[in-house]
């Protein structure tokens, strides 16, 4: 297996056929275009997260407020769990080198000792995801209430002391569609134009609350089409054919009340809107839904690989308990199985940095 | 056939073959060649018969047709008028089994399986289990798709593509239910396939080459092969991503392609979701494919000129470089089939630009055929001719690639039938033929039989003429104004009358070609059903040929060799060498002294 690593070969005798050219057996060399392959199935569900998170206009979820609890000790930790269930997953890692390293000593007992405690530190982290899982689904005490005109509030505080209820009103956040115009071609040319849309705008005639409903209607009493474009500083362009417009959109608008007139609003929203505790498949209290659809699509897929790499562990654990490995002369099962361990492992950095990091 | 596998081949226990595991849970990489070839070539006619029936429907609109009656029966053609859904199901079923089963699990199935050991000297496969479960995961697979036409609410309707929404709401047509369904378990059970299928061409060609195979002394096939499975694992689990959020929306209620949508006068629930997400995923998978389907045909091809115009190939370098050069760009031009997404104007002149570089590598291809041919003593047997059919289509659908490629002209022609015949003529038509060429050239190989050659040049014209009646006038129908997978024009009154007149009898000269050509079908597959059994016996180098393959026995063993592998000595295009006693050289034959190597 390792061999022929060390002698000296040239490269046309290396690729001239007869020779694994990468030193490596075909089966390693499966195992490492299967994961290249699983590499890309991963790459495109990061993307598509990626994609949903870029193009989605609002805040999203921000990781340390949304995990911060610890088994028992309740919250206010953020991170640290996770934090644990990452430093187990990696260690698992190293005990599965030092499994592969026993092997090719040929010892036995080594590569008992070391499987077993990379299967022990697999179930660990299955068992943790488990939990992390549990704790998004049951989400917080208050979760997340939406009011019937379509904001939302967070609460603060516990039941019976609610310490404040913060209102927030989305702005408009809605993404471009329409005709593009930059700030630049607006100062030049159409100051006089913004400036009598502003005051259109301040003597009342600007109707509608949200951008998606937002009329104009001018001094001279004609209704101008809107056309939106949205940029970081939500910044709102509308034309009308001939005449152009910019105006400034109100980004979203938070209101916080404290004390007994908190409480009052918290139990009329809880009777009037709705609440929504914890993530599901269709909504959560976090965010937006794709947050919580990408969340569990994404580490579940990555647990279901883990959970089949502790199986595979398993079976390839009781074959060198039988000695099958140590009778064929050598351990290459246990190195394809810890490449297959290592890439799980890789993955959940990549998941780990864009579902809590980032 | 047994009797002398036993004595020679090693390494594996010997074993008596019954009929179960010589025909069908074979290991041999042979056999499962031939398996994948017949499974293709009935998936093939099942393809070619829908398309004709959608083909009726759009040249006589509405008209009774006694055919559609009898295939489709009262439930999808009362009084032989096709139902409207049931035509989006057709060209749906059409395309997936086309692309996915005739062309991607067809060809590269059929003549990787065949060719990789012969060709490069080994055995077998890497792992002939693995190979068999390739297979047999490719027949359920086919069995699935198949199945799904037959489902009562009819198979998936959302074109090949299978865009959401139409995709991911069960309620969006009725084939958006349970023929969707056995849509996406059958292209789960692909992608396994050519996952498993591909692993094993990648591995067997990098580890188990003959001595002295040196990668720069491997038949073209055999580099085109290995790049179409490489393409194969790098974009097909980017597929599975997509599928996979694909049935999440479908049946866990989530929303990552659907955003605010009415169906039926009612608000679904779903929000914030992108379709064009989806886009981007699939077409991530869907331009490699492309070049998946693509480039085992031209792999074949360069084989079958070169041999054929006992001349060596012309540029080998060059076409190994283009062939790794097309592969690359491949993964970086998916954008062209989105350019009226509302991607911006800038991102859409990259994948111009990209899209655009596609041409030097496909040009030095053509140019490196023609110049193989050119002076050669070609000899038109059928592969011959199938293969210089194939590059007149690849010139003319890749003329008109240009043009698709060019986004200030593609959005004026976007999913009309000028991209209908572009992808038909480039795609379609060039891999067929390869997949042709390829059957007329190692017919010998696979069977031991030679086919009928005059029967090969009746099937070669029919179906050029055919071919090119059919996907040519296309060209001015979609000029025309004629948007793809509509059912019935007629019921648009926008057409001015002028280009729908010019439309509609266009459209009849299609159907009427594509009838002729599917006729001339029956010639191949008469010749190639009769000559499995009664063909005349093929010599062991029938068209004198320099690859290892010819080497072999005719009659087929387990092991390939009797006795030791030939050690190969030279690369496999030594034709017409000055000097040389022959016109060929085999690649098994040590090279003289004095003599240059190539």
């Amino acid at each position: 297996m390792a061999g022929h690593a060390s002698k000296q070969i040239d490269g046309k005798t290396l690729w001239g056929g007869k020779i694994s050219p990468f030193s490596a057996s075909y089966g390693k060399l499966m195992m490492w275009f299967f994961l290249v392959s699983d590499a890309l199935t991963f790459g495109g569900l990061l993307v598509a997260y990626g994609y949903a998170r870029y193009s989605y206009q609002g805040m999203w979820p921000i990781g340390e407020e949304t995990f911060e609890a610890l088994p028992l000790l309740g919250n206010g930790y953020p991170l640290a769990y996770v934090a644990l269930m990452t430093f187990i997953l990696i260690i698992s890692s190293v005990t599965m080198v030092l499994a592969v390293e026993a092997g090719h000593r040929m010892d036995k007992k080594g590569v008992v000792k070391w499987m077993l405690w990379t299967i022990i530190g697999g179930f660990f982290f299955l068992g943790s995801q488990a939990w992390e899982w549990g704790h998004f689904i049951h989400g917080t005490e208050f979760g997340k209430v939406k009011l019937s005109d379509g904001s939302s509030a967070i609460v603060k505080g516990e039941f019976g002391h609610i310490e404040s209820f913060e209102v927030i009103t989305p702005g408009a956040h809605s993404p471009a569609q329409g005709e593009l115009i930059t700030n630049e071609n607006i100062h030049k040319s159409e100051k006089d134009l913004m400036h009598a849309f502003q005051h259109a705008a301040v003597t009342g005639n600007l109707s509608g609350t949200s951008a998606t409903d937002l009329i104009i209607t001018l001094h001279d009493g004609t209704v101008a089409k809107v056309n939106r474009k949205a940029d970081e500083n939500l910044e709102l362009l509308i034309k009308e054919a001939g005449t152009k417009y910019a105006v400034s959109l109100p980004s979203d608008v938070s209101t916080r009340v404290a004390g007994d007139e908190a409480e009052a609003l918290y139990y009329e929203a809880l009777t009037q809107g709705k609440v929504i505790y914890g993530a599901n498949l269709s909504e959560n209290e976090y965010g937006p839904s794709q947050y919580g659809q990408f969340f569990f699509f994404i580490t579940g897929f990555h647990g279901f690989h883990v959970f089949s790499g502790v199986i595979i562990n398993i079976i390839i654990f009781f074959g060198v308990l039988k000695g099958i490995y140590h009778a064929r002369g050598h351990y290459e099962m246990v190195e394809k199985t810890g490449l297959y361990w290592h890439f799980v492992d890789l993955v959940w950095v990549f998941v780990f940095t864009f579902f809590y990091l980032i | 056939m047994g009797a002398v596998a036993h004595e020679t081949h090693h390494g594996h226990d010997h074993h008596e073959e019954n009929f179960v595991s010589k025909y069908i849970f074979s290991q041999d990489h042979k056999m499962i060649g031939k398996q994948f070839l017949i499974t293709a070539i009935f998936m093939g006619l099942i393809a070619m018969m829908l398309s004709i029936f959608f083909r009726i429907q759009l040249a006589w609109p509405g008209e009774s047709s006694d055919i559609l009656n009898v295939f489709l029966g009262d439930r999808w053609a009362p009084n032989g008028v096709l139902n409207e859904s049931m035509y989006l199901g057709l060209v749906t079923i059409h395309g997936t089994i086309m692309v996915f089963f005739v062309l991607t699990g067809g060809l590269s199935g059929t003549f990787s399986n065949l060719l990789i050991p012969l060709q490069i000297g080994a055995r077998d496969m890497a792992s002939g289990f693995l190979n068999m479960l390739s297979f047999w995961l490719f027949a359920m697979s086919s069995l699935v798709m198949v199945s799904s036409l037959f489902v009562e609410s009819g198979p998936a309707m959302a074109g090949w593509t299978i865009y959401p929404p139409l995709s991911a709401l069960p309620q969006a047509v009725s084939g958006s239910g349970l023929g969707m369904t056995l849509w996406l378990i059958s292209m789960t059970l692909f992608i396994a396939s050519s996952l498993i299928g591909s692993l094993n061409y990648i591995v067997t060609i990098l580890n188990l080459r003959t001595k002295g195979m040196s990668m720069t002394r491997l038949p073209l096939t055999i580099w085109a092969f290995f790049v179409t499975a490489v393409l194969g694992v790098l974009s097909f689990p980017v597929l599975l991503s997509a599928s996979l959020l694909l049935l999440m929306d479908r049946s866990m209620g989530t929303s990552f392609y659907l955003s605010e949508i009415i169906v039926g006068g009612e608000m679904l629930d779903n929000v914030g979701g992108s379709p064009i997400l989806y886009q981007h995923l699939f077409w991530f998978l869907g331009h490699p494919e492309v070049y998946i389907v693509l480039l085992p045909a031209l792999g074949l091809s360069s084989e079958i000129i070169a041999t054929n115009s006992r001349k060596p190939i012309f540029g080998y370098r060059a076409m190994i470089g283009s062939i790794l050069a097309i592969g690359f760009l491949s993964f970086i031009v998916w954008g062209h089939h989105m350019f009226v997404t509302g991607m911006s104007p800038f991102l859409g002149s990259v994948f111009v630009f990209t899209t655009l570089l596609i041409a030097i590598p496909s040009a030095v291809k053509v140019f490196n055929y023609l110049t193989t041919l050119w002076k050669g003593t070609i000899v038109f047997t059928p592969a011959m001719l199938f293969a210089i059919g194939l590059v007149s289509t690849f010139i003319t659908g890749g003329v008109t690639g240009i043009i698709l490629a060019d986004s200030a002209l593609d959005i004026a022609v976007h999913d009309t039938y000028f991209v209908v015949a572009h992808f038909h003529i480039v795609m379609g038509m060039s891999a067929i033929f390869g997949m042709f060429a390829g059957i007329y050239h190692w017919f010998p190989k696979m069977y031991g039989r030679m086919m009928n050659m005059r029967l090969g040049y009746v099937h070669f014209w029919i179906t050029i003429v055919g071919a090119y009646g059919v996907f040519f006038p296309m060209h001015f129908v979609g000029l025309a104004g004629a948007p793809r997978r509509y059912y019935d024009y007629s019921v648009y009154e926008s057409f001015n009358m002028d280009s729908y007149n010019m439309m509609m009898d266009l459209n009849v000269i299609i159907t009427v070609f594509a009838i002729i050509a599917a006729f001339g079908q029956i010639a191949f597959l008469f010749n190639f059903f009769y000559s499995i059994f009664r063909g005349q016996k093929a010599p062991m180098n029938p068209w004198n040929s320099n690859t290892l393959e010819w080497t072999t026995p005719v009659e087929h063993i387990h092991g390939n060799w009797p006795g030791e592998i030939p050690e190969v000595h030279r690369w496999p295009y030594d034709y017409s060498k000055p000097g040389a006693e022959e016109d060929f050289i085999p690649q098994t034959v040590p090279v003289k002294e004095g003599e240059e190597e190539h």
